[in-house]
C-alpha cells in the first residue's frame, strides 16, 4: 500500500470539500483490498464511515437511507424486512455476517468488479484498469462476467446483490458536491462500460453519496430476491432475480423485475416488465418475459449456460410471486 | 487516539497502512487472531469491535480508533474457557485449531444477532424471529472455513449454545 494519509470526516460537507484529493473510506471490504493489491493506490483515505447514519422516513411514506450506514443494519431494520423484504433479503445474501457488518450502503454502490484480471496488477490487461490496454476476460477465465449489457471494451459484471433490489425498486441517490445537491435515479448511476470502462459511475468530481431513497411502493412488501450460486452461501451471483408483482382482478397491474449477475450494472429487466403489464400470469407470459430479456445476451464459451439460467430462475420467481398474490 | 483491545488501552501504530490484524498479531503479540487468505475470504482473522463481527485483515488499525477490540485472547476468563470455546471442545468443533480463534469470535456475535433478532438469507419470514435450526447455523456462519471439515461440529456446538439461551 502506498497510501500516507489517513483522516476521519467530521460531516458530510468535509467529505465533499476533500474533493478529488482524497479517497472516501467506508466499510473498506472491497477498497483496503485493492489496495493491497496495488489496484487503488490513495495517497489520502478519508474515513466516513462513521458519519450519522439511520433511516428516515420520508414526507411521501418512503425510506431515507444514510450513505454510512452498515449493510447490516439495513438488512435488519423491521422496517426493511417489512415493507421492502427483496432488499432486506438481497443484502443478506451478499458477502458474509462480519463483511456486511463492516460495508456501508454508499460503499455498496461504489464496490468495483470482482473480474480476476481486475484485480490482477503485474499479470493481465483490463481497459476497466488501465484504459486501452486490452480485455483478458474475453476468452479467458469468464464464468463470473456479464451477458448484458457488454461492450468490446468490458465484460466485467456488476458484483452488488443490494445495488439489484434498489433497481428493482426505482430507488434515487442523494449526492453533495461542490455544486451542491442533486438526486439521481439509481438506473442512472452505474454507467454500461462501452468505450469507456473505468468510467463506472455517474459521480462528479468531489461528489459523494449522502444516501439513497426508497420510494414508497405497493409491491414491495410482497416482493422477492432470489440467488443462485456456485456454492449455497459467501459466494458472488451466477444469477439473481429481485421482483414484485402486483395483482388486479387476475392481471398483473405492476411489474418490478432486475437481475444480478448477468449485467455490467445491475440490470433493470424493463422489457420483461413491459410485456407483464395488464396480462394474465401464466407460465408462457412469464417464459415469454424471460426470453424477451435475455434475447441480445452475448456469452463467452463459461457463460453460455447464463442466459437460460436466468430465464429460469426469473420464471421461478414470477411464478411464486404470482401465487402468492393470487 | 487509542484502542481498547482486550480491556487494555493501546497507541495505535504510527504508520497507518496497518491492518487491524497485523497490529494485534506484530505489535501487540496477540496471536490468537490468525493470518488466512488476507483478503477477505476466508474468516480466520474474525475478531469483534464494540461486540460485532468484522474481518481484521481488511481493517485498518487507525479504524479502530476510539473502539473496543475482542480478541479470542478475551474471550476467556483467566484459565475458564468461554461458553463457546467449551461447546467447541464438547462438540468436537475443531480438527487443527487454525480456523478455530475466527470461528469461535465470529459464532459469539452469531448468538448476539440471534437474540436481538437479526435474520438471514435463509430466515423464510423475514418480520419474524429466525427458528433455530442447524441450515440457520450454518447461513451464518458461512463466512468461517474450516479446510479439516469440522463444520458439523461447530454448527452442533454453535445450535446447542443457541437452544440453551431460549
Amino acid at each position: 500500500m502506498t497510501v500516507l494519509r489517513y483522516s476521519r470526516a467530521a460531516d458530510l460537507a468535509e467529505a465533499v470539500s476533500a474533493g478529488q484529493e482524497a479517497r472516501l473510506l467506508g466499510g473498506g471490504t472491497n477498497l483496503i483490498d485493492l489496495m493491497r493489491k496495488g489496484v487503488e493506490r490513495p495517497q489520502h483515505l478519508l474515513d466516513v464511515s462513521r458519519l450519522p447514519a439511520g433511516i428516515d422516513e420520508t414526507e411521501d411514506g418512503g425510506l431515507l437511507i444514510g450513505g454510512a450506514l452498515s449493510n447490516a443494519a439495513l438488512a435488519a431494520d423491521p422496517r426493511i424486512r417489512a415493507h421492502y423484504p427483496m432488499l432486506s433479503r438481497a443484502v443478506l445474501a451478499g458477502a458474509s455476517a462480519q463483511i456486511r457488518n463492516m460495508a456501508t450502503v454508499a460503499g455498496n454502490l461504489m464496490q468495483r468488479t470482482r473480474c480476476p484480471y481486475f484485480a490482477d496488477v503485474a499479470g493481465a490487461s483490463c481497459n476497466r484498469r488501465v484504459p486501452g490496454s486490452g480485455c483478458d476476460a474475453q476468452g479467458g477465465v469468464s464464468r463470473y462476467t456479464a451477458v448484458l449489457g457488454t461492450s468490446k471494451s468490458c465484460i466485467a459484471a456488476h458484483p452488488s446483490d443490494m445495488a439489484v433490489a434498489l433497481v428493482a425498486l426505482d430507488a434515487v441517490v442523494c449526492l453533495e458536491g461542490p455544486a451542491g445537491p442533486r438526486r439521481l435515479a439509481i438506473t442512472d448511476f452505474h454507467l454500461l462500460p462501452g468505450d469507456s470502462p473505468e468510467k463506472e459511475t455517474a459521480l462528479a468530481p468531489g461528489e459523494v453519496i449522502s444516501g439513497v431513497v426508497l420510494p414508497p411502493s405497493s409491491l414491495a412488501a410482497r416482493s422477492a430476491y432470489r440467488k443462485v450460486r456456485d456454492r449455497a452461501s459467501y459466494a458472488f451471483a451466477l444469477v439473481s432475480v429481485a421482483a414484485g408483482l402486483r395483482l388486479e382482478a387476475g392481471r398483473i397491474a405492476e411489474a418490478r423485475i432486475a437481475l444480478g449477475g448477468v449485467g455490467t450494472v445491475p440490470w433493470r429487466a424493463a422489457r420483461a416488465e413491459a410485456l407483464l403489464i395488464g396480462a394474465e400470469p401464466t407460465p408462457e407470459l412469464f417464459a415469454r418475459a424471460a426470453d424477451a430479456e435475455l434475447a441480445e445476451a452475448e456469452t463467452q464459451p463459461a457463460t453460455a449456460f447464463k442466459p437460460e439460467l436466468a430465464r429460469r430462475t426469473l420464471r421461478a420467481v414470477l411464478t411464486t410471486l404470482a401465487e402468492d398474490a393470487a | 487516539m487509542a484502542i481498547t483491545v482486550n480491556g487494555t488501552k493501546v497507541d495505535p501504530p504510527g504508520d497507518m497502512r496497518v491492518s487491524l490484524l497485523d497490529f494485534l498479531r506484530d505489535d501487540l503479540h496477540l496471536t490468537g487472531t490468525k493470518i488466512g487468505c488476507n483478503q477477505g475470504a476466508c474468516g480466520a482473522c474474525t475478531v469483534l469491535i464494540d461486540g460485532e463481527r468484522v474481518l481484521s485483515c481488511l481493517t485498518l488499525a487507525a479504524q479502530a480508533d476510539g473502539r473496543e477490540v475482542t480478541t479470542i485472547e478475551g474471550l476467556a476468563e483467566g484459565d475458564a474457557l468461554h461458553a463457546v470455546q467449551a461447546a467447541f471442545v464438547d462438540h468436537d468443533g475443531l480438527q487443527c485449531g487454525y480456523c478455530t480463534p475466527g470461528q469461535v469470535c465470529a459464532a459469539t456475535a452469531l448468538l448476539n444477532e440471534l437474540r436481538t433478532g437479526s435474520p438471514s438469507y435463509v430466515t423464510g419470514d423475514l418480520t419474524a424471529a429466525a427458528p433455530l435450526t442447524a441450515e440457520e447455523i450454518r447461513e451464518r456462519l458461512s463466512g468461517n472455513l474450516c479446510r479439516c471439515g469440522a463444520h458439523n461440529g461447530i454448527v452442533s456446538a454453535v445450535l446447542a449454545l443457541a437452544e440453551a439461551r431460549t
